[in-house]
């Protein structure tokens, strides 16, 4: 399904690593099977023909990485975006948590990423083996028979609402460049804010209880970036690196959202990761689109240096009454 | 009826500033708010981090109301404006995800309005009993 | 863990009337860390005292919790206490069972009930109290005076006396501002060049002031007591140290028809030009917008006649990089532009003119030597109206025009009116006002004389048109008290113009971060107790920039001004408030979001080596924090996502903890 294929990515790789711009390639290889796709960093060429895998598979954003290893690799770095990473790496310059110039970015054009849960559903368990191409082929072993899929019939959830098919950053780009998209990404929030309290609270009960507190969406955020998180600092006061009662549960991630908010680029892997497909995104863009609707239309990582809303203000800004207010007019 | 009503426990974060002194004010002039009210000091509202509201809900609290200078009038210039977006956001946020909306404000009282600091505590005293306890922080990750 | 004592206050009856301390005292006594509780009658007073210095040194107290009063009253007397007794003062913690418990609960137990839990909540706080000291930082003693107006001038001449050295930056040629263009003062009518004139000698003769004219603040930085400034000292084409002021090369110059913006364009001046005769420094300068020679090296006559040799049409932009302990802002006033007011046909007619246009006519010095003429055919007028409130008193949603009133307007008209009357008996002369407002010593006086003996035509009502009519001004009114419109032919029209803060003080503002209302008037630090200093510290405002003023408040406010920047300058050392902000860099990721929020500018960041957990080295932007800037309002730790960033005296865990020990 993408246009862009794995030959392109490492013709491109071997010559910038041979014209001795780049000393590493941070890309992915295979996981354990052939859909968990993970991210890694290649030093030399023969890891990278070795192991390098691009499909459809590869929803892994590299750009929070690049802070781990900036700091070690000598030289520069290169590294594949996808136009939604391509945010969160802006993000994160702007937060100053990488050195640019310790980095090579090839954009590179993404069709959507599919979801494993989505071919399963069809497949069934016992999946053996995934070929992606034009469609995806996936052997279980069950059937002899290979089963062949449209990408496009099992996107994943965030790539179904995709924002943006632009990249924001780069040195330079592979293919050609997109646009930003008119996506209906709010759609779901605007649909639980319509519910009553009751039927949102139980909506949220149904999705929170099932945390079992891996930490996988935090470990995953490329705004989760802190030297040390809140939750696992003895003295922040709030630490609970496993919930010791039902409300740090909630507290946990209504403060991670609140953290994020104004520094999350919707990049959607914190509900990509987590293995109790608790859609957490949903509480981050319930905050994108407070602030745009509040304080003006506002993307993270859009560009290098901007200023959030939450760490800006106007004398005019509404009263958090008339917060509510808003919505209860307009519904 | 009255015998088992609920008595709420409400935190009120004041700035050192203006509403400390506003509620010093409604003492000096003897003005009578219910005693569910306890005030904590902060040198500003923006010192007021959402995880202090979250963790007075935690641990029992039925209400949290946050007191400030009148947008304009902070000690620090700008100190208030700052809490007025993070609180219109953080509040959202808790009424998106089910918790009355009722339970969580921010007031704006000068260090001259003490008749407005005790109305306004009466009135969110008031607003949190009719709630009754506040049970759907504690219980949103529980399954039905 | 501390040692906590616990003094449980009466106030008379004011605290136990509706709170039983000894039971306060006992339930407190069980709580962790406190080694000692008691009550006592008045604990602030001197024996009140005297119990908790004896408790802290038998007891070996490390903390005190004080039930008592609101910490606003004796917060201050009890670190106090504490001091004296060895202990250190931010390790006291005051339970307000006062104003918050006793005064506003009438039932016993429930006051009681509710002290307790203060109390405990104080307990909390103290048990994680950390001993603080205040910071110190040298203090610069020199002060800079932003804006050489009758304001600057006096604050700049107080602090001189006292002995400091004074920089005045002013950005027009000369210093004199407003006060040198006005004629005679209120109410007691002495020619404003006879007063004024001699200070602006006085400071030009001080060997501690140093004047930069045509000069303007760049950038700011630093804080209270070390300010750095860079200054823009605009090329004037004319060495100022070596000219003379005689005037020579006025004369001489061919560019004679610049309008002159000392008379407000109602006359002209020279390309090469002294503002007025007594400017200080008496220099020339050269218009580089009008000077042929400047323009395309055709001229050269002023150089030639220059027996001094100062004219140097070379000359650049200098830039002068200067210390300052104290900042004083006097960038005065300005009238509003009169473009949006046609009603009153300004841009229509040259007989239209403002109050300020109105002072140089009837100025000796002016355009027309003083005597009262036309501006459009040099004909003396006959019947004048003023209309007072032009722009101001404007109501809030009106697109024009200031809301404020402009408080100086109504006794520099009772001045023009009594004065025309005064001198040209044979002039009819009306003033239209919403009311007259006189408050100031001698001013009703002085405008009912204008009224009573001068017979000045007061009328209560607005202009609502000014049309030109041949050499008339046919003047729309209404008369409000006897309900009538008035049709008046004028020879004249002036217009008492709202005033605003100058144009340059909004830009200043952003420098000093120093904060402004909504209509750019500098914002006092307390309207009431503190009306001469900006709420950032070490910046002081002097004169109209924080809200029209007349010259004797404007003359008071700057001596107020210079010995509050006195008060400071005569420090050796400042002592900081220690309850601020400080990161802790193990945490710190450098994002910037703290340094966003600060109002105060006192955070930056250091790139630093860090020893990482897996033994490498890294190195890390961390933030730190300027203890002598910071002013401790906790905005930054809140915008701080690792909670790196926390607040002494109130940190994060501080706070938890209150709210736990109110929460149970």
């Amino acid at each position: 399904m993408q246009k862009i294929t794995k030959n392109q990515l490492l013709d491109k790789a071997a010559e910038l690593l041979d014209n001795g711009t780049v000393t590493a390639v941070l890309g992915w290889q295979k996981g354990e099977f052939d859909y968990d796709v993970t991210p890694a960093l290649f030093e030399n060429k023969e890891e990278l023909f070795a192991n390098f895998v691009w499909n459809d598979f590869c929803g892994a954003n590299f750009s929070k990485y690049l802070i781990k290893h900036t700091r070690k690799v000598e030289g520069k770095i290169l590294v594949f975006l996808k136009p939604c990473d391509t945010y969160s790496f802006n993000q994160l310059l702007t937060e100053h948590r990488f050195d640019r110039e310790k980095v090579y970015a090839v954009g590179i054009p993404c069709e959507g990423m599919a979801d494993i849960d989505k071919v399963k559903a069809i497949v069934g368990d016992g999946i053996s083996s995934i070929d992606c191409g034009e469609k995806i082929k996936v052997t279980t072993i069950y059937a002899d028979a290979a089963v062949e899929i449209d990408g496009k019939d099992v996107l994943e959830g965030r790539c179904e609402s995709c924002k943006s098919k632009k990249h924001v950053a780069y040195d330079e780009l592979l293919g050609e460049e997109g646009d930003v998209l008119d996506s209906n990404r709010f759609d779901e929030v605007a649909r639980l804010e319509a519910m009553t309290p009751d039927e949102r609270f139980a909506f949220w009960q149904n999705e929170l209880s099932r945390c079992i507190r891996c930490n996988a969406c935090r470990d995953v955020c490329p705004a989760c970036t802190c030297e040390k998180c809140v939750f696992g600092n003895p003295k922040s006061g709030v630490e609970n690196k496993s919930p010791a009662n039902s409300f740090e549960e909630k507290m946990f991630h209504i403060i991670r959202a609140f953290h994020v908010a104004g520094r999350c680029t919707d990049c959607g892997e914190c509900s990509r990761v987590c293995p109790q497909n608790i859609p957490l995104h949903l509480l981050n863009r319930k905050f994108i689109k407070d602030m745009n609707e509040c304080y003006g239309e506002y993307q993270a990582g859009a560009e290098v240096g901007s200023r959030a809303p939450l760490v800006n203000y106007t004398t005019e800004d509404l009263e958090p009454g008339e917060v509510f207010d808003r919505r209860d007019t307009d519904a | 009826m009255q015998m088992n009503e609920h008595k709420p426990l409400i935190v009120a974060f004041c700035c050192n500033w203006c509403s400390y002194a506003g509620a010093d004010l409604a003492g000096n002039n003897r003005l009578n708010y219910p005693a569910e009210v306890k005030i904590i000091r902060v040198p500003c509202s923006c010192r007021v981090n959402p995880m202090f509201i979250l963790r007075a809900f935690q641990r029992g609290a039925d209400g949290v109301i946050i007191c400030g200078c009148h947008p304009g009038d902070c000690h620090y210039t700008s100190g208030n404006y700052y809490t007025r977006r993070r609180m219109a956001m953080l509040f959202s946020m808790l009424d998106y995800l089910g918790i009355e909306k009722e339970r969580t404000r921010v007031e704006w009282v000068s260090a001259a309005e003490g008749a407005k600091f005790a109305a306004t505590m009466n009135d969110f005293v008031a607003t949190v009993t009719a709630l009754g306890e506040n049970k759907r922080l504690e219980d949103l990750r529980c399954k039905k | 863990m501390q040692r906590i004592g616990v003094f449980v206050c009466w106030c008379g009856s004011n605290i136990a009337g509706t709170v039983d301390v000894h039971a306060v005292a006992e339930a407190l006594k069980l709580e962790p860390g406190v080694v000692f509780s008691t009550d006592y009658q008045y604990m602030c007073s001197q024996a009140g005292q005297n119990i908790i210095k004896e408790a802290i040194a038998e007891h070996k107290l490390t903390g005190i919790v004080v039930c008592s009063c609101s910490p606003r009253m004796h917060e201050a007397t009890f670190r106090k206490t504490a001091a004296a007794a060895g202990l250190n003062p931010y390790m006291v913690e005051i339970a307000n069972i006062r104003e918050q418990c006793s005064w506003v609960h009438k039932d016993m137990p429930i006051g009681t009930e509710k002290a307790i839990i203060l109390g405990k909540a104080a307990i909390a706080k103290v048990n994680l109290n950390a001993p603080l000291t205040p910071g110190e930082s040298p203090v610069t003693k020199r002060a800079l005076v932003i804006g050489g107006g009758i304001a600057g001038i006096q604050t700049a001449l107080d602090i001189a006396d006292a002995g400091f050295p004074v920089d005045i930056v002013e950005k027009k040629p000369t210093i004199g501002g407003k006060m040198a263009q006005l004629d005679k003062t209120f109410p007691t009518l002495d020619c404003a060049a006879c007063i004024l004139t001699p200070k602006m000698v006085d400071v030009a003769q001080h060997d501690k002031i140093r004047i930069f004219s045509y000069s303007e603040v760049t950038e700011v930085k630093g804080f209270v007591g070390n300010f750095d400034v860079k200054i823009k000292k605009h090329a004037r084409y004319v060495k100022e140290d070596v000219c003379t002021g005689c005037g020579d090369c006025v004369s001489k110059c061919p560019m004679k028809k610049v309008p002159n913006e000392f008379n407000l364009g109602m006359d002209n001046r020279h390309a090469i030009y002294i503002p007025f005769a007594q400017a200080v420094p008496k220099v020339a300068t050269i218009d580089p917008n009008a000077c042929n020679m400047i323009k395309n090296g055709k001229c050269g006559l002023c150089a030639k006649v220059c027996t001094a040799g100062a004219i140097d049409y070379t000359q650049k932009d200098e830039f002068i990089e200067e210390k300052y302990g104290a900042i004083v802002v006097a960038t005065g006033y300005n009238h509003i532009s009169m473009d949006k007011f046609d009603e009153f046909a300004y841009n229509q007619s040259k007989d239209v003119i403002t109050s300020l246009e109105f002072e140089r006519l009837t100025n000796a010095a002016g355009p027309t030597a003083g005597k009262l003429l036309r501006p459009s055919d040099g004909v003396h007028p006959h019947t004048i109206v003023f209309v007072q409130c032009v722009g101001s008193r404007c109501d809030a949603c009106a697109e024009k025009g200031k809301e404020y009133c402009s408080k100086i307007c109504c006794m520099y008209t009772a001045k023009h009116a009594m004065l025309t009357r005064d001198k040209y008996p044979d002039t009819d002369v009306y003033v239209f006002y919403i009311d007259v407002r006189t408050p100031g010593k001698n001013f009703d006086e002085f405008y009912r004389r204008a009224v009573e003996e001068y017979g000045v035509h007061y009328i209560k009502g607005m202009v609502g048109k000014v049309v030109p009519e041949g050499n008339k001004l046919k003047v729309q009114a209404s008369d409000l008290l006897s309900n009538k419109q008035l049709h008046i032919d004028a020879d004249l029209v002036v217009l008492a113009a709202a005033i605003e803060p100058d144009k340059s003080a909004r830009p200043l503002a952003t420098m000093l971060t120093a904060s402004m209302d909504t209509n750019d008037f500098f914002t006092e630090a307390h309207p009431k107790l503190r009306p001469v200093e900006s709420p950032t510290a070490g910046v002081f405002l002097s004169g109209a920039c924080q809200g029209p003023k007349d010259i004797p408040e404007t003359v008071s406010q700057a001596g107020a001004a210079a010995s509050k920047v006195i008060g400071l300058l005569a420090k050796d050392k400042l002592t900081g408030n220690p309850c601020i902000a400080h990161s802790d860099e193990m945490m710190c990721n450098g994002c910037s979001s703290c340094e966003r929020v600060c109002p105060y500018g006192a955070i930056t960041y250091v790139d630093k080596e860090f020893r990482m957990p897996d033994r490498t080295t890294a190195i890390r932007r961390v933030a730190s924090v300027n203890p002598a800037v910071c002013q401790g309002c906790g905005a930054c730790t809140v915008a701080c996502p690792s909670g790196a960033m926390d607040l002494k005296g109130f940190a994060t865990s501080q706070i938890i903890a209150e709210v736990d020990a109110i929460c149970k």
